[in-house]
C-alpha cells in the first residue's frame, strides 16, 4: 500500500502534514503513548523505587534503604500467608474457569428458546461492577440471614449457620466462588467467539463419520478451541489474582487473614497503614505471576495465529 | 474439507434423525441453561426481593428469604435516593465516565487509526503491545500513584479518576476501534484521497462516521471500565461528596457494624441491570471488534 501514497503524495505538490503518512502515523500515535509511559511505566518504575524507600504517607521524603523493606516483609508470616494463598487461589480459580466457562461457552452458542434472557442472567455477574456484585454476595454469605444457611436449614443438612466468612477454609472458599462466578461469564464470551470460527465444515465431517457429541468435543472443538481457552483462562487469572476488591468487601482478608492475597496486603499495608514503601515492596510480587501469565498468552496467542 | 451436496444432504437426514434421540440432548441443554442462568443471577434475584423487605420480616432467620412475609415496601429504595448520597455517586460516576470516555476517544481514534491504516513499522507488536498494558493491573501502581496524584493536588477530588482512568480505558479501546477500523474498506478512504481530501480529512469525514457503531461500542466498553474501577478510587478518594457508586455504596452504606441492606441490594440491581442490558445489546459488536483487532491489516 506505501507506494500509492506516495504516488499520491508526488502527484500534489502542495502536500501538507496531513498528508504525509510517515509523519502521521507517529504523530497519531504520540498521545496514547505519552499518556501511557507518564501515567503507567512512571508510577511502575517509581514503585520499584518506593520499595527500596523509606517513604510514607506522613513523610513523603525519599532515602534510599536498600533491602530492608525485603528482609521485613521476609520475617513477616502475614506476607507469606498472602502469596500462598494468592498462589492457592489463582491455580483453584483457574481449573474451575477452565471447566465451567468451556460449558458456558457451548450453551452460549446453542439455540434454544429464552436464549437472549439466558444470556441476559448469566452475563450479569460480569457486567456488574466488582464492588456492588460483592456487596450483594456478601449478603448472600451473611452470617445469620444467608438465604443459602436458610435452605440447608429447611432440608434438614444444618442446625443454625455455618458462618461462610468467618471460618478459615469456608472464608477462602467463599472468595474463590465469587471470583469464579464473577470471571467464567467473561472466559465463556472469550472462548466463544473461538467456537464460533471453528469451520463447521470439521464437525459436520466429523459427524457423518459417525462420532457423538463427547468425541466431537474431546477429538475436535477442544483440540481446535484450545488457543482461545488459554488465554480466557489466563485473562481469568490475571483478573482474579491481581484483585482485591471481592477480598476487601466480603473478608476485609480475614478471618486473622486466612483470605489475605497480596493486592489485598499491599493495600493495606500502603494505604490503610500509611507505609507506602512497604505496600509498594508486597505489590511488586504480583509481578513476576503477571509476567509468567503474560508470557503465556503470548505464546497461546503466538499458536492461534498458525490456524 | 470442502462438502459436497450429497454428504450435506446426508448430514441433514443424520441431524434430523438424530434430533428424535437427541431428545435427552436437549432436556440436557435447557437443563445445563437453567443452572447457569439460576447460578449467575441469584445473587440478584435475592437482592431485588430484599430491597422491597421490611426490616421486621427481613431481620428475622426463620422466614423464607424468597418471599415476602410482610407486605413489600419502597422505603429502602426511596432512603437510597432521598437520604443517601446515592444521587451524588451516581453523578460522580456518570461525570468521570464520561470525561474519561472523551479523553480516550481523543487519544485512542488517532492511535488506532494510525496502528490500522498508516502502515507504520512495528505496527502489529506495537499493537499488542498497547493491548499488554491493559494487563499491568492496578494493584501494582495504586501505590506509587497515590504519591503523584498528591503531589498534582488531584487527591479527594474526582479529578484524580479523570486523569487516571484513561490508563486503563485507552490501551482496551485502541484495540477494539483498530478491530473496527480495519473493518472499513481501504478503497472507501482512498476515493476521497482521490476526490482531494487529504489524509486527515479522509479519516475525519469519511473514516470516523462509518466508524460510527464501533465507537459507540468503544463508549459503553470504556464508560463501563471506568464505573467498575475500585481501588484507585478507594486509594485517591476519601469525602464522600466526591465518591463514586463504586466505593461510595460499599463504604457509605456500611458504616461499622450497620448494614443498610435494603437500600444496598436496591443500589447494586440499579446499577447491574441497565449496564448487563447495554452490554447484550453490544456483546456481538464487542466480539468482532476484538478478534477484528487481531486480524493483519
Amino acid at each position: 500500500m506505501a507506494p500509492v501514497d506516495e504516488a499520491v503524495g508526488t502527484a500534489r505538490p502542495r502536500a501538507t502534514i496531513a498528508d504525509r503518512s510517515g509523519l502521521l502515523a507517529p504523530l497519531f500515535l504520540l498521545p496514547a503513548v505519552v499518556y501511557i509511559v507518564a501515567l503507567v511505566a512512571l508510577p511502575f518504575l517509581l514503585a520499584l523505587a518506593f520499595a527500596f524507600s523509606d517513604v510514607t504517607a506522613g513523610d513523603p521524603s525519599f532515602d534510599w534503604v536498600g533491602l530492608r523493606n525485603f528482609e521485613a516483609i521476609f520475617d513477616d508470616p502475614v506476607f507469606w500467608r498472602s502469596l500462598q494463598n494468592t498462589l492457592v487461589f489463582t491455580v483453584i480459580a483457574m481449573v474451575l474457569i477452565v471447566v465451567l466457562a468451556k460449558a458456558l461457552a457451548m450453551i452460549l452458542v446453542a439455540d434454544f428458546r429464552f436464549k437472549r434472557l439466558v444470556r441476559f442472567f448469566v452475563l450479569l455477574p460480569w457486567t456488574t461492577p466488582i464492588a456492588l456484585a460483592a456487596v450483594a454476595w456478601l449478603w448472600m454469605l451473611d452470617s445469620i440471614y444467608s438465604p443459602i444457611d436458610w435452605v440447608l436449614r429447611n432440608l434438614g443438612l444444618l442446625d443454625g449457620n455455618l458462618y461462610w466468612l468467618g471460618r478459615d477454609n469456608l472464608a477462602m472458599a467463599s472468595v474463590i466462588a465469587v471470583h469464579v462466578w464473577r470471571i467464567v461469564p467473561l472466559a465463556a464470551v472469550i472462548i466463544m467467539a473461538g467456537l464460533i470460527s471453528i469451520p463447521k465444515d470439521i464437525t459436520d465431517a466429523a459427524e457423518i463419520d459417525g462420532a457423538g457429541f463427547w468425541r466431537r468435543l474431546w477429538e475436535i472443538t477442544i483440540p481446535l478451541n484450545l488457543p482461545v481457552i488459554a488465554v480466557a483462562t489466563l485473562f481469568g487469572a490475571i483478573l482474579t489474582f491481581t484483585d482485591m476488591t471481592v477480598v476487601y468487601i466480603l473478608t476485609r482478608g480475614g478471618p486473622a487473614n486466612a483470605t489475605q492475597v497480596l493486592p489485598s496486603y499491599a493495600f493495606f499495608k500502603g494505604i490503610g497503614g500509611g507505609d507506602l514503601a512497604q505496600g509498594a515492596a508486597i505489590a511488586l510480587f504480583l509481578f513476576p505471576l503477571l509476567l509468567a501469565a503474560t508470557v503465556a498468552v503470548l505464546r497461546a496467542v503466538r499458536r492461534l495465529e498458525t490456524f | 474439507m470442502a462438502l459436497t451436496v450429497a454428504d450435506r444432504a446426508y448430514v441433514e437426514q443424520t441431524r434430523r434423525r438424530r434430533r428424535i434421540h437427541d431428545g435427552l440432548g436437549r432436556v440436557a441443554l435447557y437443563l445445563v441453561a437453567l443452572v447457569a442462568a439460576f447460578c449467575a443471577a441469584v445473587p440478584f434475584v435475592w437482592g431485588t426481593i430484599t430491597a422491597f423487605k421490611h426490616d421486621a420480616d427481613l431481620y428475622n432467620a426463620q422466614n423464607n428469604p424468597f418471599v415476602f412475609n410482610l407486605e413489600p415496601t419502597g422505603r429502602h429504595v426511596t432512603f437510597l435516593f432521598e437520604d443517601s448520597q446515592f444521587v451524588t455517586f451516581a453523578l460522580n460516576t456518570l461525570w468521570v465516565g464520561l470525561v474519561v470516555v472523551a479523553i480516550t476517544l481523543a487519544v485512542a481514534l488517532p492511535a488506532a487509526y494510525s496502528l490500522a491504516r498508516l502502515n507504520m513499522r512495528w505496527a502489529g507488536p506495537l499493537g499488542i503491545a498497547i493491548f499488554f498494558v491493559y494487563l499491568i493491573p492496578p494493584t501494582l501502581l495504586f501505590i506509587s500513584l497515590t504519591r503523584m496524584v498528591a503531589i498534582l493536588g488531584l487527591h479527594d477530588s474526582t479529578w484524580s479518576l479523570v486523569v487516571i482512568y484513561p490508563t486503563i480505558t485507552i490501551p482496551v479501546s485502541v484495540w477494539l476501534l483498530m478491530g473496527f477500523l480495519k473493518a472499513i474498506p481501504r478503497d472507501v478512504e482512498e476515493q476521497a484521497m482521490v476526490d482531494g481530501y487529504s489524509r486527515l480529512q479522509a479519516f475525519v469525514r469519511i473514516v470516523v462516521p462509518l466508524a460510527l457503531p464501533g465507537i459507540v461500542a468503544v463508549v459503553v466498553f470504556a464508560f463501563t471500565l471506568t464505573a467498575h474501577e475500585f481501588i484507585y478510587a478507594l486509594a485517591f478518594i476519601s469525602p464522600s461528596s466526591e465518591k463514586t457508586i463504586s466505593i461510595g455504596v460499599p463504604t457509605e452504606l456500611i458504616r461499622g457494624d450497620v448494614f443498610f441492606w435494603q437500600s444496598l441490594q436496591a443500589a447494586a440491581i440499579l446499577v447491574a441491570v441497565p449496564i448487563a442490558f447495554v452490554f447484550n445489546l453490544l456483546l456481538e459488536r464487542f466480539i468482532t471488534g476484538f478478534t477484528m483487532g487481531a486480524v493483519k491489516g
